[in-house]
């Protein structure tokens, strides 16, 4: 066994990480889901990843640029299962404090019942040790999949994470496959892979994993060293094309529905995006703009709105929404000109949640409603299919991609253009950009205004889709989400938002609509924030980096300040050579 | 006529007068050294000239409108370019992305031609483009070809002074104010930018004031030596003319009993 403490160090991660999860009530709450039956439920495969990951963790030892971990079976089995067991150690030490003072007064989750769960329902003294030899043995698992040769590490991530996944989405694949006997033969009754489906899935993986490996990254590689304009990239870009065309049709009502709640948010993303990724203005108070577009399309769509009612159809809306928007970029942004990072955010923070208060103030209450909202908005009217809103996911859903698509084009023209030039300058060095001619005050306020167009298409969209608007979709935290699923894509990335919505509000969930892992919904933040943090310390360029970011964040090590530094050296030579 | 006039410049920040009453011209084809010993106020006169810092007193006439109080990309745009005695490049943009920058005041399409990519947009891209090649073939070889998609941070410090000099003339001025551009220079690279410095007038028909503490450079290149010490023009005229001047001696050196004081 080498290094033991950053072994024992480990083991106590895992302890303090396990109990913490036993003590929020994950574990009680996500184990009334069987993933595979009858056994694994969902809380326990959350709980039992952690010793198994610091197994792995263990096996390979301290990281050192120097050596390569070394993969013998005995001495990788020997620190997981030592890592393992000191986490059991100390979660079960957690169990029975929990078990002796009653704490439920201060934290509720910490109750029997969570208690009852973690012992495996031996109760306390057995099954504390259960709980210690499981997490043992988890911790020896770990180390012994370290143990393995690439290829069959490569079968194990895969089965697992297809079993897995296959058990976790039940819901989106049965509203995918809706071939009823295929699925009850494979699905439980109550939910939860059948044992032996569960066993072919992985195999199943497996041999894929193993009979294809190294393919998709060949490809990948391919197509990356392709021309522009090759066969190869057309033929894909025609397959995507067809796919986003074709799929929706396929899809179930659940999974157009994610997919809708998803491009809302590419849509703020994209926008979001020109703000901060491409002029380097920190807006917290983004949201503003996505409730500026929703409201203008509730008042002017909406019959039943109070005092301004005009009912217009929700495309001659739309261009009234999209100068509002403008308008109130405009009126954001003037303020705001002189004002630089940490106060420009700060600020516009506070401008978000001043539009939020004062649509719910007694002045604005007559004419948007006020904590009623906005109510019985249509539908957006297409001709030969009537009016389509959020009853009819699969149509809506076509909307929404008209309008990212419009969103995802302006964004990359003006990437490259003299505008993104400017902006990029701009983010660079203001002063600099400044003196070269750029005026930054023109460039911010085009920066904000075209910023607050693509969100408003977002809020238009929005409540076009749901029908009734209340300031509650409006909260400071749906600003913080965009600016996470920006940060998370990747800053200044187009496909970066993309995936960074698709991830965070698809799989996990935005700020009021559920992702496709549901049962965390309650965890969203907690899990946003663990995300966020392991980002920055791992990937700070996000998911799918632009060019220049990951240049800025992983370029060669010869920074402009080491070289002013270097500078400053010669400039003390020429002082001397002067006199 | 004078290209560049100005008239009792005063800048103050808190107490310390950086410049008290300085008056200053430049003919169209010049090349003027700014010189003085550290903190007699040379890259204040360059931030006040460039409209970075606003003047307390005095009158900037440029080609006989008064600019005086101007925002910097007005100045720019008028025709007045800098560089910076700290090097200020966009370090992540690359070598071609910087000098198109500098484009930016002699363009025009905005947002709509972007997206609609009119023809007219994608004739002032090309034309940006090419300008930004052009330019940056001033300096010959060294930041041309596979330097052009370079980011900047990369490059070494002789060329990030080239470089910004080059993003300097994109914005096509007629007057370009250079703060230091040899610090950091070994001696060959010295000779090279000196002489290119003199083709920026002679081959490009630019005025230029320098800023320099390097007296091969101010000897070989300039037309007149400006003198500054605590923010009062101390000496003006011909490099030899200066270089004998007892002020100037004074100001560089101290007075011969003091400095047998201190030492």
């Amino acid at each position: 066994m080498r290094n033991s403490p950053y072994t024992r160090m480990l083991g106590l991660i895992s302890g303090v990480v396990m109990s913490f999860i036993a003590a929020i009530g994950m574990v009680e709450n996500f184990n009334k889901r069987v993933l595979i039956e009858p056994f694994v439920t969902m809380g326990y495969v959350v709980v039992l990843a952690v010793p198994v990951l610091i197994g792995i963790l263990a096996a390979r030892g301290k990281p050192s640029p120097l050596e390569e971990p070394a993969r013998d079976t005995g001495p990788n089995l020997a620190s997981g299962l030592v890592a393992g067991l000191i986490g059991g150690l100390i979660t079960s030490v957690f169990v029975a404090l929990v078990d002796t003072f009653d704490m439920t007064e201060f934290f509720p989750s910490m109750r029997p019942a969570m208690v009852e769960e973690m012992t495996f329902g031996f109760g306390v003294p057995a099954g504390l040790l259960v709980l210690i030899a499981v997490s043992g043995v988890a911790g020896a698992l770990g180390g012994l999949i370290f143990a393995q040769s690439d290829a069959i590490r490569q079968g194990i991530t895969q089965a697992v994470a297809w079993v897995l996944g296959v058990a976790l989405f039940e819901a989106v694949v049965a509203d995918i496959f809706e071939i009823d006997f295929l699925l009850d033969l494979i699905y439980a009754k109550n939910g939860g892979l059948q044992p032996w489906a569960a066993v072919i899935i992985g195999a199943l993986a497996w041999w894929l994993s193993a009979r294809y490996r190294g393919t998709a990254k060949q490809f990948a590689f391919t197509v990356r060293d392709s021309e522009p304009k090759s066969r190869i990239r057309r033929s894909l870009i025609g397959i995507a094309i067809l796919a986003v065309i074709v799929l929706p049709l396929l899809l179930g009502g659940i999974v157009n529905e994610l997919l809708i709640n998803v491009s809302f948010f590419i849509l703020m993303g994209l926008g979001l995006n020109i703000v901060v990724g491409y002029a380097g203005l920190l807006d917290l108070g983004y949201v503003a703009f996505f409730a500026v577009g929703a409201y203008g399309t509730g008042v002017l769509t909406s019959s039943f709105s109070p005092t301004i009612n005009p009912g217009l159809s929700w495309w001659f809306a739309l261009p009234i929404v999209m100068g509002l928007a403008a308008l109130a970029g405009l009126l954001v942004g003037t303020p705001v000109l002189r004002m630089r990072g940490d106060y420009l955010a700060i600020v516009t923070l506070g401008f978000g949640e001043i539009v939020r208060i004062l649509l719910l103030s007694d002045w604005l209450t007559p004419y948007f409603g006020g904590a009623q909202g906005v109510r019985q908005i249509p539908g957006i009217p297409v001709p030969f299919l009537g009016e389509v809103s959020g009853t009819r996911p699969e149509l809506f859903i076509y909307l929404t991609m008209i309008f990212v698509f419009v969103a995802g084009y302006i964004a990359y023209r003006s990437q490259n253009s003299r505008v993104g030039r400017s902006w990029a300058a701009m983010r660079e060095d203001e002063d600099v950009a400044e003196a070269t001619g750029i005026s930054t005050v023109q460039a911010k306020l085009l920066a904000f205004i075209t910023g607050a167009i693509v969100a408003s298409f977002a809020g238009a969209l929005f409540a076009a889709k749901v029908g009734v608007i209340f300031t509650n979709s409006f909260k400071v935290l749906t600003s913080i989400i965009i600016l996470v699923v920006v940060i998370v894509g990747g800053m200044g990335s187009i496909p970066g938002v993309a995936v960074g919505a698709f991830v965070l509000i698809g799989i996990l969930g935005g700020p009021t609509s559920q992702g496709l892992l549901f049962e965390f919904a309650e965890y969203k933040l907690l899990i946003y924030g663990a995300l966020l943090v392991f980002m920055m310390l791992k990937r700070p360029e996000g998911l799918w980096p632009s060019v220049r970011r990951s240049r800025e964040l992983h370029g060669d090590e010869l920074s402009q300040d080491a070289w002013l530094d270097k500078a400053g050296e010669f400039k003390e030579d020429d002082a001397e050579v002067a006199t | 006529m004078a290209l560049l006039e100005i008239h009792g410049l005063k800048k103050a920040f808190g107490g310390v007068q950086a410049l008290s009453g300085i008056d200053f011209h430049i003919d169209e084809g010049e090349i003027v050294s700014v010189i003085g010993p550290n903190g007699a106020g040379k890259t204040s006169f360059f931030n006040v000239i460039s409209g970075m810092f606003s003047p307390d007193e005095g009158h900037i006439i440029f080609d006989g409108d008064n600019l005086t109080h101007h925002l910097p990309n007005e100045i720019t745009r008028r025709g007045i370019a800098r560089t910076f005695q700290n090097v200020r490049l966009f370090p992540n943009l690359t070598v071609l992305e910087n000098v198109m920058v500098g484009q930016h005041p002699r363009t025009k399409e905005g947002m709509w031609g972007t997206i609609l990519q009119t023809k007219k947009q994608r004739a002032e891209e090309k034309m940006i483009e090419e300008k930004a090649k052009e330019v940056l073939s001033f300096f010959g070889s060294r930041l041309a070809g596979y330097r052009y998609d370079q980011p900047a941070f990369v490059l070494s410090y002789a060329n990030r002074r080239r470089l910004e000099i080059a993003r300097a003339m994109a914005t096509e001025p007629r007057l370009l104010l250079l703060d230091e551009p040899t610090a950091g220079m070994n001696p060959k690279e010295t000779i090279e930018l000196t002489g290119q410095i003199g083709d920026l007038r002679d081959k490009r028909g630019l005025t230029v004031v320098v800023i320099s503490h390097e007296m091969k450079v101010v000897e070989n290149v300039s037309n007149r030596v400006v003198v500054l010490d605590h923010g009062v023009k101390i000496a003006e005229g011909d490099y030899d003319d200066v270089s004998t001047n007892e002020d100037v001696i004074e100001a560089y050196l101290g007075r011969p009993a003091e400095r047998s004081d201190d030492e």
